[in-house]
């Protein structure tokens, strides 16, 4: 069953990337989300299945052995796994089945479906890995179908260096992760996990030699693993790619990156739990990571105007989060954090998607307003999204949005968490928690409340970025606003029933009382990792406090998103060195383009100029070329056509021999 | 031997004097005619050597057969021979340069001979056979092969000096034999029938 | 003194270095070149008799005979050449003979 989960999806690519033009646009989408949804119900299957005790491991061959490096494909299933594979697979055919109404217009249709399912099977590949190297694999199979998915409409400039930005940052972190693996094999002389497992608790204390400096074995090799995380999973320094891969289609955003590739480096973490519980100053560094990109991706989602931008900066701070939750040793908290968020936020992009397409293809939020009334289904599951991702519910107790049950002991915990970085994570995280209310409920009240177009006269002029297509916003009197067609409102609904009541449902499992009979030795927990039952006696302020933020943030949206209305242009003028800074992203990619990337182009024309063109094809091709007709002119001079000349060559030529002969030691 | 030395020193100094006539002369027939008196000096030589049939050969072939060619050549062509000189001086420094380094290794491979290689100046052969019966007993036996060789050179002369000089005026008229040959009656006879005394 | 092959061979030397500087120095005039090279040939036909003469093998005059026969033929082609080529061409400034200019 586990085989067939994870290469159906193999098989529908093959069948709609290969016989696409044969079988037809229809037959392609059809095909490819049939076998998606049988994985998605052999899913659901296993997951009762092994949340009753069921782990398996499948072996379904040898890859390579090379010396002591055995790789094997192997499907390591136990409860992570389990439910990684829900989560990819709900999402994936979820996507798949909105794919078919929102993609209706798309001439290439076949490799979109196609390009979904190789992404969906890479993906599986991934959380069902029982080696290093194999969760490598499906680690770059999902970065190359970011790059392919998010280039999808190739013709756009846009979107292709969108894609080169992605794959180039995913790749410093793969760097890092590959570093991470060679020094994990040196380490255990093993790469599959149950080997490396059973390694780590030796290992503790061990110290490499590493570019001159003595680190401790297992704390480097995680701070190098985790640098894969961080560019996968977009933390603060390696996050500069998720907000440009919003060129790709909306289906992609929210299944890549909100539910699933994204998640990969959460994922990674958790897996690797027994690596990093072993290494304090490892989860350390993972906590104030995650603080740090969960405050900052806040800020920078409040200033946002295109409605993809800011689930896109959503996502980054709510990946802070599930990293500070992995880091305080609380690994469960942020797995579950993963399950829900995977729903919220991929209903978000999804209902970003049907807002675009009814607005045909708007994206700056400027241009919208009063679309409650038309857009109905739309809204309201929308705004079971918003409100999972605000994090509404009643404190003290379990009862609200799945946000609110996942995201707000992931505060608490931070707090109460003896780990150095842990309070740092705690102040980001709350204060970040306020100012995700703000920008949810900014991004609700300019969609769908307010009047159309009014947003352009109040709000500030200042471009963020090219954000919205071609399609000019002085003609939408011409274009009316429609809903969505229902193969695209069914999965929004789908999805807000998650979003609603997924907390609810899972959180015993999860991180409540039934959480160890559910993970099982899934999540490595430490001798003195009793995170979970300390969050449970948290002082109460600190349980209520995202709660208070939370409201602090939807007032101050309310009042200026719905009260006055002229507010934020007012506070912009007043502040405009920060709403500067904000709006241009803390300046990271001036940054980056400053200290990496201009170099580099430098770097690359010396070599291609100086050392290419000048010296090897100097040297070379072109060197011997110009020299072989120099030569040649010079040669051909002494062609002159006079006869007498020839003559006179050959008399030279002679008395010349005939001295050589004499006098040039052959003579006598 | 005082004769022998001394008709060597006449014939040498002026078959010398007039080789650099030949090349310093101002008019072409001047310089033929140079040429002829060198080969006349040079037939002397080879009488002085005992080589009395080449000395005549000398006299007829050369003198009288290809002398004569350059002047009739000189005298056929209506050539401004002034403006040819013109590029006397252009090379001079360079071909007395060469001339002198050619000039000194010879005499000094010349003059490297041993005194055993001097042989004694040629008596007078002992047998009665002259050089010409001797050179034919030589040439019609051992060297037959190069004598015709040299047959078919001449040959070869021949016919590619009447190819390239050859050519036909357009109005003379000749013969095609094999035009003559090819004639058949049909062509070239027209039978009329004509009345007595009526003509054609 | 005695005149012995030293001398006659000399004699040859400075005849073929005249032959040569005629053809150097008289670039242009096709005539005197063929007479350089005319005397050339003499030159090496006073060298060959004169070896034959002082070793009494007859080989060498046989040898000049055949070189009499060539320079005869040489010669004859040269000029029906020329003489071709003033038909072409009205005159025989060798500078206008650049045609195989490379």
């Amino acid at each position: 069953m586990y085989e067939l989960i994870v290469f159906l999806p193999l098989l529908g690519f093959l069948i709609a990337g290969v016989f696409g033009p044969w079988i037809g646009v229809r037959a392609s989408e059809y095909v490819t989300t049939g076998l998606l949804g049988v994985c998605f119900v052999l899913s659901w299957i296993a997951f009762v299945m092994v949340a009753g005790g069921a782990d398996a491991h499948v072996v379904i061959g040898n890859w390579f052995t090379s010396g002591k490096v055995v790789a094997t494909w192997a499907l390591r299933v136990d409860t992570l796994t389990a439910v990684m594979l829900i989560v990819v697979t709900t999402v994936s055919f979820l996507v798949h089945v909105y794919s078919i109404g929102y993609m209706s217009e798309d001439p290439s249709r076949p490799r979109f479906f196609a390009y979904l399912s190789l992404f969906t099977f890479a993906m599986l590949m991934l959380v069902t890995a029982d080696s290093l190297v194999q969760l490598f694999f499906g680690w770059e199979g999902v970065g190359l179908m970011s790059y392919l998915l998010v280039g999808f409409w190739y013709e756009k400039p846009s979107a292709n260096a969108a894609a080169i930005k992605a794959f180039v940052v995913n790749r410093v972190g793969d760097f890092g992760f590959s570093l991470g693996i060679f020094l994990t094999f040196y380490l255990t002389g093993s790469i599959a996990f149950d080997q490396v497992f059973a390694a780590a608790p030796g290992l503790v204390g061990k110290t490499v030699h590493f570019i001159g400096f003595n680190w401790d074995g297992l704390t480097l090799a995680c701070l190098l693993l985790f640098m894969g995380a961080m560019g996968k999973s977009a933390q603060f320094l390696l996050h500069t790619w998720l907000p440009d891969a919003m060129e790709g289609p909306t289906p992609v955003s929210a299944l890549i990156h909100a539910a699933t590739m994204v998640t990969a480096g959460v994922f990674m973490v958790a897996r690797l739990s027994p690596l990093f519980e072993l290494s304090p100053a490892a989860l350390s560094v993972v906590t104030i990571i995650g603080g740090t990109t969960a405050f900052f991706a806040a800020t920078i989602a409040g200033v946002q105007m295109d409605i993809k931008k800011v689930v896109a900066y959503s996502t980054c701070s709510q990946l802070g989060y599930m990293f500070v939750g992995l880091g305080v040793g609380g690994y469960s908290l942020g797995v579950f954090h993963l399950f829900t968020h995977a729903f919220f936020k991929g209903l978000l992009f999804l209902c970003c998607g049907s807002v675009i397409t009814a607005m045909h293809h708007e994206q700056d939020m400027r241009a919208m307003g009063g679309l409650r009334k038309e857009l109905p289904v739309t809204f309201w599951t929308m705004m079971a999204g918003a409100l999972a991702l605000s994090a509404v519910g009643i404190p003290f107790t379990s009862i609200g949005f799945a946000g609110f049950v996942s995201k707000d002991p992931i505060i608490e915990a931070a707090f109460v968490s003896p780990r150095f970085g842990a309070m740092y994570a705690f102040v980001c995280a709350d204060i970040a928690a306020g100012l995700t209310a703000f920008y949810t409920w900014r991004l609700m009240f300019m969609t769908f409340f307010g009047r159309r177009g009014d947003w352009w006269a109040t709000l500030p002029s200042a471009h963020d970025g090219h954000s919205h297509d071609d399609h000019a916003h002085a003609d939408h009197a011409d274009h009316p606003v429609r809903e969505s067609p229902m193969v695209m409102l069914v999965p929004l609904i789908v999805l807000a029933l998650g979003a609603t009541f997924a907390g609810i449902a899972f959180r015993h499992l999860f991180i409540g009382g039934g959480h160890d009979g559910f993970w099982r030795h899934s999540l490595f927990l430490g001798q003195e990792n009793d995170i979970l039952e300390r969050t449970e006696a948290a002082p109460w302020l600190v349980s209520i406090s995202p709660t208070v933020a939370m409201l602090i943030g939807t007032g101050i949206s309310y009042y200026m998103y719905m009260v006055d209305r002229t507010a934020p242009q007012r506070l912009a003028a007043e502040l405009p060195a920060l709403h500067r800074f904000l709006v241009h992203k803390w300046y990271f990619d001036e940054l980056y383009d400053f200290v990496f990337v201009r170099p580099a182009f430098w770097l690359g024309r010396l070599f291609w100029k100086g050392g290419d063109g000048a010296i090897i094809d100097g040297f070379g091709p072109d060197g011997v070329s110009t020299r072989v007709l120099d030569v040649a002119r010079g040669a051909v001079r002494l062609q002159t056509g006079y006869v007498y000349h020839y003559a006179f060559a050959m008399l030279i030529g002679a008395a010349a021999l005939t001295t050589w002969y004499l006098f040039g030691g052959l003579g006598q | 031997m005082q004769a022998n030395a001394f008709f060597f020193w006449i014939f040498a100094s002026v078959l010398v004097v007039s080789a650099f006539a030949v090349i310093f002369a101002r008019n072409p027939v001047h310089s033929v005619l140079f040429l002829i008196l060198s080969f006349v000096c040079a037939a002397g030589l080879f009488l002085l050597m005992g080589a009395e049939f080449l000395a005549m050969i000398l006299v007829v072939v050369y003198v009288g057969a290809v002398a004569v060619l350059f002047l009739f050549v000189v005298m056929l062509l209506d050539v401004d021979f002034a403006r040819l000189r013109q590029g006397f001086v252009q090379y001079l420094p360079q071909g007395l340069l060469i001339a002198l380094v050619v000039a000194i290794e010879l005499i000094y491979v010349v003059s490297g001979l041993g005194p055993s290689q001097r042989a004694a100046p040629p008596a007078t052969p002992v047998t009665a056979i002259s050089n010409t019966a001797a050179l034919g007993e030589v040439l019609y036996t051992r060297y037959f092969y190069f004598f015709q060789a040299a047959g078919m050179i001449l040959l070869t002369a021949m016919i590619g000096a009447i190819v390239l000089t050859l050519h036909h005026k357009p109005n003379v008229k000749r013969q095609d034999v094999g035009a003559q040959v090819a004639r058949n009656p049909e062509t070239a006879v027209e039978v009329r029938k004509v009345a007595s005394r009526a003509g054609i | 003194m005695g005149v012995d092959l030293t001398h006659y061979l000399t004699l040859a030397a400075i005849v073929f270095t005249i032959g040569v500087a005629g053809i150097i120095l008289n670039h242009k005039n096709i005539i005197v070149i063929l007479m350089s090279v005319e005397l050339i040939l003499l030159s090496v036909n006073i060298n060959l008799v004169a070896f034959s003469g002082f070793s009494g093998d007859l080989t060498g005059q046989a040898f000049a005979l055949f070189i009499l026969t060539v320079a005869a033929a040489e010669a004859a082609i040269g000029l029906a050449i020329l003489v071709a080529y003033y038909r072409n061409r009205g005159s025989i400034a060798v500078e206008d003979i650049n045609s195989l200019k490379g």
